[in-house]
C-alpha cells in the first residue's frame, strides 16, 4: 500500500504538478493567441516575444521595488509590479498595432502579410528586449519558495518520496483560475465583451451593428498583451527569464491554440493541458516509479523515459501534427481550417 | 535577362560595396561577406520559390539547412569502423524497424476506412513501433558513443568528396519538406508556418542531441574540402610563383586564393539554380504556380490540384535550401549544431526574400547579397553609431557600457524594421515581380 | 415624398455600372418589393440604398434628408436597417446575443423591443439560450430579422429573406413581414420568389439588366400579362 502511496506522491511531484503549472502558464499564453486570431484573423508570431516583453517590464519593475524595500512578504514582489507591466505592455502592442497593422487592416490585407509583418514586429520586439535587458537568464523571483517542501510532506505523511509544491505554482495556477474567470465573465457578459465576439463571429454584421472596430481590435489587443505579460511573469517565476526561451515557447503555445481549435478561447486552455502533460508524461523518467509498483525483477535497466527531455518541443510538435492529421479544425470547433 | 538600367544598377551597387570593402578593410572579409552572400542568394531563391511563386510561408528555413549542413558531414567525414563495429549493426536493424512501422501505419491508413478504430490502430502500430525501436536503437547508441568520445563517439560518414554532399543536403531536405507538407498543405496558411517552425526545432535538437550521429554539441570539425589546403598552397611552386607574380604574401594570397576558389563553386551553383528558377517561372508550370497564388478559387474551378502543386513547390523551394545548408557547412568546415539559430537562419533570409522582391528570381539574389552585406557590417556600424551617440558621456557611465554593449542587439532591431518598412512601403521589393506576363 | 427614395441611381461596385438610372422608393408603413431575373442588379439596387457600393449619379433620401453620403454604419443610426441574404447571424453566438448585438448603438431599455421580436417570432423565444448557429434555416431568418428590428428601425431592408427555406416557413415568414409593415415600418424586400412576394407587396419594381422595367403596385403587376408572361412564369 505505502508503495502505491509513494508512487502517487511520486507521480505528482514529478509530473502532475509541474504539468498543472505549465498548463496554467500555456494556457494563458494560447489565450492570447487565440484572441488575437479570432478577432484580427492572423497567427501573431510576436506573440512570445510580447511575453518576453511584457515580463522584462515586470523585471525592471520588480527590481526598483526592491530596490525601495517594497515587498508582499511571502509572496514575490513580481505581483506588485505586474500592473506596470500590463500597462506598458499594452501601451507598446498598441502602438505596434497603431504603427504596423492597422494600415493592412485597411487595405483589408491577405492574413499572410500580417503573419509577416508579425514577423517583423517580433523581430524589433525582441531586438529591444535584448537590447534593454540582455540575453541571459534573469531571475527574480523572491518571498517564499516553497508552499509544501517535500522533506515536511515526508515527516507528515511518513512516506519515503515527498510532494513539493513551489509558490510559484501554487500562484500560476490561483492566477490562471482567476484570469481566465475574469476573461471569460468579460467575453459572455460584458457589452464590449460581446461585441469582441460578435465581431469573431461575423465582422461585417457586426459593422452593420454598429459595433466600433477600432475599439474591438484596441482591447483585445490590451487583453493579448494582459495574458502574455501574466503568462510571461509567471512563466519566469516558476522557471527562469531568458529572452529566447519565451520565443521558443512560441511552439508549444501555438500547438495549445490549435489543438483546442484556433479562436476558441476554451479550446485554448484544453488544448494547453493536453500540450502540457502530455510534454512532461513523455518526458518523464519513469524507472523510479515503476520500482514502486511493479516487481523488482521486472525493472531493469535503463531510464524508462519515453523522450528524452531534449525532445520536450517534440511532443507539441507531433500532438499539433496529429491534429492537422486527423481533426484540422481542433478539439473543439474553432474558426480556423 | 534583367530588365531595365535599375536593376544592373543596384547590383553593381552591390559589386562596388564589396569591391569598397575589399579596398578599406580587407580582402580577407570582403571575399568571407561575398561567399556568404552567395549562399544566402541561394537560399533566399530556395525560399523564393516557395514564397514568390506559391505564397507558401516558410518559417522553418533553418531545419532545412541543417538538414544540408547534416548531409555535407555524413557524407565527407571517414567511418569510424570501431563504432561501426560496436553498434552498427543495431542501428541499421533500428532503421528497418523504423521503415517497416511507417509502412505498416501507412497501409493501415490507406486500407481502412476513415474512423476512431483506424485512429487507435495507427497511433497503436507507432507506439509498438517506437518501443521496439528504442529496444535495439539505445543500446547501440550508447555503446557507439562510448567509442573514444574524445575524438569519435559516432559513426562518421561515407567518406566521399564533399561535394556530393550538395544533392544529397537538398534531397535530405527535400524528403522532410515532403512529409510536413503532405500533412499541413491545404490546410490554411499558418498551419504551413507553425508546423514548419516546429520541424525545424526538431531537427535541430535532433543535430544537438543524438551524438551517435553528430557528436551533438561536441561538433564535427575538420570536414575535408573541395577545394585547396592553404598549408599545402603555400608548399607549392605554382601558386609561390603565382603569387611572386601579384607582388602578394604568400599567406594573405593562399586564404584569398581559397575563398576565391570557393566563391567560383558557389557561382557556379547560384547560376545554375538561378537559371532554372527563371526558366520554371516561364514555363507553363510557372504561369500555373502563379495563377494558383493570385487567385486559389478559380484555379481549383479550373481543375487544378492545388494541393498536388504546392507539395512541388515547397518541396522543390526546400531542395534548394538544403543545398545551400551543405553549402554553408562546407564552407565552414564544421557541423556545429549550436549555431542554428532561427533569428539568423530563418527569419533573415525572410527578410532577404521581402526586400529584394517576392516573385522575383534577381530580386531574391539582389537581397541575399544586400541584406547580407549589411547583417555583417552592422556591427561595426552599429558599434560606430553606439560610439557617437555615447561620445559625451562620461568615460565610467554605466550607461554608457550598457548601449556599447547591447550594439550587437541593434542587429536584430534594425532588420525587423527594414523588413516592416519594405512590407509597408514597397512591398514589391527591389526588383518587383513583373506583372502581367501570364 | 416618398418616406425613402433612391433616385436615378447609376454606379456599380468600381468597375461596368451595374445600376442605370434606377428608381426605387418605399413608402411608410408600407412594403416594397424589387423583382426581376438573375443578374438584374436587384441586390445591388437595395446595397445601393444602404450605401454599400458608389453610386455617381442620382441621390438617396431618407425621410426627406439626403443621405447619399453616408456610410451604412451612420444610416443605421438613421433609422434603417439591413438584413443581408447569407451570414446574417452570429453563429456561435446565443439567439439573445444576437438580438442584443442588434442593438448595440442603443443605450435605452431593449428588453422592450425584445418582447416584441419574441411576440412576432416564437420560436426565438424557445431557443433564446441556444446559439444561432445551431438553428434550422427558417429559425436563423428569423434571428436575422430579428437582430435588425432591435434597432427599432424605421426601414428594414431584406435582401431574399426567403432563399433557402421551405415554401411553409417561406409563408410564415411573409405574414411576419407583412406585420411587422403594420406597426409602421417600411419594408424593402429583393425577392426571387416573385409571384408570392408580390402578393404582399404593396409596391412592385421590377428591374432588368439595372434599369427599372416596370413599376406599379403588387396587385397592378400581378395581373399586367406582361409581366406574368415573362417574370412570373404564365
Amino acid at each position: 500500500m505505502t508503495e502505491i502511496l509513494n508512487a502517487l506522491a511520486l507521480f505528482s511531484n514529478f509530473v502532475l504538478v509541474p504539468a498543472i503549472a505549465y498548463g496554467s502558464q500555456l494556457a494563458l499564453g494560447a489565450l492570447g493567441v487565440t484572441l488575437v486570431f479570432g478577432i484580427l484573423r492572423f497567427s501573431n508570431f510576436a506573440h512570445g516575444d510580447t511575453m518576453a516583453f511584457g515580463t522584462m517590464l515586470v523585471i525592471l519593475v520588480t527590481w526598483w521595488f526592491q530596490s525601495l524595500g517594497l515587498s508582499l512578504g511571502p509572496l514575490p514582489t513580481a505581483l506588485l509590479a505586474l500592473p506596470f507591466g500590463i500597462a506598458g505592455c499594452a501601451a507598446f502592442v498598441l502602438l505596434s498595432d497603431r504603427l504596423v497593422y492597422k494600415y493592412y487592416r485597411k487595405k483589408k490585407a491577405d492574413p499572410i502579410i500580417y503573419l509577416i509583418a508579425s514577423v517583423g514586429v517580433m523581430f524589433v520586439t525582441n531586438g529591444v528586449v535584448r537590447f534593454i535587458i540582455g540575453p541571459d537568464d534573469q531571475n527574480f523571483a523572491d518571498g517564499e519558495r516553497f508552499i509544501i517542501k517535500a522533506r515536511d510532506f515526508k515527516t507528515m505523511t511518513g512516506l519515503s518520496e515527498g510532494i513539493s509544491i513551489k509558490v510559484s505554482q501554487g500562484l500560476t495556477v490561483v492566477t490562471m483560475i482567476i484570469v481566465v474567470a475574469a476573461l471569460f465573465w468579460f467575453l459572455n457578459k460584458t457589452r464590449t465583451g460581446k461585441s469582441m465576439r460578435a465581431y469573431s463571429d461575423n465582422e461585417d454584421l457586426a459593422l452593420l451593428s454598429g459595433i466600433n472596430p477600432d475599439k474591438v481590435v484596441a482591447v483585445t489587443w490590451i487583453l493579448a498583451a494582459a495574458l502574455a505579460t501574466i503568462a510571461g511573469t509567471l512563466y519566469g517565476l516558476d522557471k527562469s527569464f531568458k529572452p529566447f526561451t519565451y520565443f521558443q515557447l512560441l511552439l508549444p503555445i501555438f500547438a495549445s491554440a490549435i489543438v483546442g481549435g484556433l479562436g476558441n478561447p476554451l479550446g485554448a486552455i484544453a488544448g494547453a493541458f493536453v500540450i502540457a502533460f502530455s510534454e512532461i508524461m513523455i518526458t518523464y523518467a519513469y524507472k523510479r516509479f515503476a520500482g514502486y509498483i511493479l516487481p523488482e525483477d521486472w525493472v531493469s535497466g535503463g531510464l524508462l523515459q519515453l523522450l528524452s527531455t531534449d525532445y520536450k518541443f517534440a511532443v507539441s510538435f507531433i500532438i499539433l501534427l496529429l491534429v492537422l492529421l486527423f481533426r484540422p479544425t481542433g478539439i473543439f470547433k474553432g474558426t480556423g481550417v | 535577362m534583367i530588365s531595365g538600367a535599375k536593376n544592373v544598377f543596384l547590383f553593381a551597387i552591390m559589386a562596388a560595396l564589396v569591391v569598397f570593402v575589399g579596398q578599406y578593410q580587407s580582402w580577407n572579409l570582403s571575399l568571407s561577406i561575398l561567399n556568404l552572400c552567395l549562399i544566402s542568394a541561394i537560399m533566399s531563391l530556395g525560399v523564393n520559390i516557395q514564397w514568390g511563386y506559391a505564397g507558401l510561408f516558410n518559417v522553418g528555413i533553418m531545419g532545412f539547412a541543417a538538414m544540408g549542413g547534416l548531409a555535407a558531414m555524413l557524407i565527407s567525414v571517414s567511418p569510424v569502423p570501431e563504432a561501426w563495429a560496436a553498434g552498427g549493426v543495431g542501428v541499421i536493424i533500428g532503421l528497418f524497424i523504423l521503415i517497416a512501422t511507417v509502412l505498416a501505419a501507412m497501409f493501415s491508413y490507406r486500407k481502412m476506412a476513415k474512423s476512431p478504430m483506424r485512429t487507435f490502430l495507427i497511433v497503436l502500430i507507432s507506439v509498438i513501433g517506437y518501443f521496439i525501436l528504442r529496444s535495439v536503437v539505445d543500446p547501440a547508441t550508447g555503446a557507439i558513443e562510448k567509442v573514444n568520445p574524445a575524438s569519435t563517439g559516432y559513426l562518421g560518414g561515407l567518406g566521399l568528396p564533399i561535394i556530393l554532399a550538395w544533392p544529397v543536403g537538398g534531397l535530405f531536405a527535400g524528403a522532410v519538406a515532403w512529409v510536413v507538407g503532405k500533412i499541413t498543405l491545404g490546410l490554411r496558411t499558418d498551419y504551413l508556418a507553425i508546423a514548419t517552425l516546429g520541424i525545424s526545432e526538431i531537427i535541430v535538437a535532433v543535430l544537438k542531441h543524438e551524438d551517435w550521429l553528430t557528436r551533438g554539441v561536441k561538433n564535427v570539425t575538420g570536414l575535408p574540402r573541395p577545394v585547396p589546403y592553404e598549408i599545402e598552397l603555400q608548399k607549392s611552386e605554382w601558386f609561390l610563383s603565382l603569387s611572386q607574380r601579384f607582388n602578394a604574401d604568400p599567406v594573405t594570397f593562399s586564404s584569398i586564393f581559397v575563398k576565391l576558389c570557393y566563391a567560383g563553386l558557389f557561382t557556379v551553383v547560384l547560376l545554375i539554380v538561378l537559371w532554372l528558377s527563371e526558366k520554371a517561372l516561364r514555363s507553363p508550370w510557372g504561369r500555373m504556380m502563379r495563377a494558383i497564388r493570385d487567385n486559389e478559387v478559380s484555379a481549383n474551378a479550373m481543375g487544378k490540384d492545388i494541393k498536388a502543386r504546392h507539395l512541388q513547390v515547397f518541396v522543390l523551394g526546400s531542395i534548394v535550401v538544403g543545398i545551400a545548408g551543405a553549402m554553408l557547412t562546407t564552407l565552414d568546415g564544421q557541423l556545429t549544431p549550436s549555431t542554428y539559430q532561427p533569428l539568423r537562419f530563418t527569419f533573415l533570409i525572410w527578410v532577404m526574400v521581402i526586400v529584394g522582391g517576392s516573385g522575383n528570381n534577381w530580386g531574391a539574389v539582389l537581397g541575399g547579397f544586400v541584406i547580407w552585406f549589411f547583417w555583417i557590417e552592422a556591427e561595426p556600424l552599429g558599434l560606430w553609431f553606439m560610439d557617437v551617440i555615447t561620445s559625451g558621456m562620461a568615460e565610467d557611465s554605466s550607461l554608457k557600457a550598457h548601449l556599447i554593449e547591447s550594439a550587437a542587439h541593434m542587429r536584430l532591431m534594425t532588420m525587423g524594421l527594414i523588413l516592416l518598412l519594405t512590407l509597408r512601403f514597397s512591398p514589391r521589393g527591389l526588383i518587383p515581380e513583373k506583372v502581367g506576363r501570364h | 415624398m416618398s418616406y425613402l427614395i433612391g433616385e436615378n441611381m447609376t454606379g456599380g461596385y468600381g468597375g461596368a455600372d451595374i445600376l442605370h438610372d434606377c428608381t426605387i422608393a418605399a413608402e411608410k408603413g408600407e412594403i416594397a418589393v424589387i423583382v426581376g431575373p438573375n443578374g438584374a442588379g436587384k441586390s445591388t439596387a437595395m446595397k445601393a440604398v444602404f450605401g454599400m457600393l458608389n453610386i455617381h449619379t442620382g441621390r438617396v433620401m431618407l425621410d426627406g434628408e439626403d443621405i447619399t453620403k453616408l456610410s451604412p454604419q451612420d444610416r443605421v443610426a438613421k433609422g434603417m436597417a439591413f438584413v443581408p441574404q447569407t451570414s446574417n447571424v452570429f453563429p456561435s453566438m446565443s439567439v439573445e446575443e444576437n438580438l442584443e448585438m442588434g442593438a448595440f448603438l442603443r443605450r435605452d431599455d431593449i428588453f422592450k423591443t425584445m418582447d416584441q421580436v419574441y411576440e412576432l417570432f416564437p420560436i426565438l423565444k424557445e431557443k433564446r439560450r441556444q446559439n444561432a448557429g445551431e438553428l434550422s434555416g427558417g429559425q436563423r431568418q428569423q434571428v436575422a430579422v430579428g437582430r435588425a428590428l432591435m434597432t427599432q428601425p424605421k426601414l428594414l431592408m431584406l435582401d431574399e429573406p426567403t432563399a433557402g427555406v421551405s415554401p411553409i416557413v417561406m409563408d410564415e415568414l411573409f405574414d411576419r413581414i407583412i406585420e411587422v409593415a403594420r406597426t409602421g415600418i417600411s419594408i424593402l424586400m429583393v425577392e426571387q420568389n416573385a409571384r408570392q412576394a408580390l402578393n404582399i407587396a404593396d409596391k412592385g419594381y421590377v428591374l432588368v439588366q439595372g434599369r427599372n422595367r416596370y413599376t406599379d403596385t403588387g396587385e397592378a403587376l400581378m395581373n399586367d400579362p406582361e409581366v406574368r408572361k415573362s417574370f412570373l412564369g404564365g
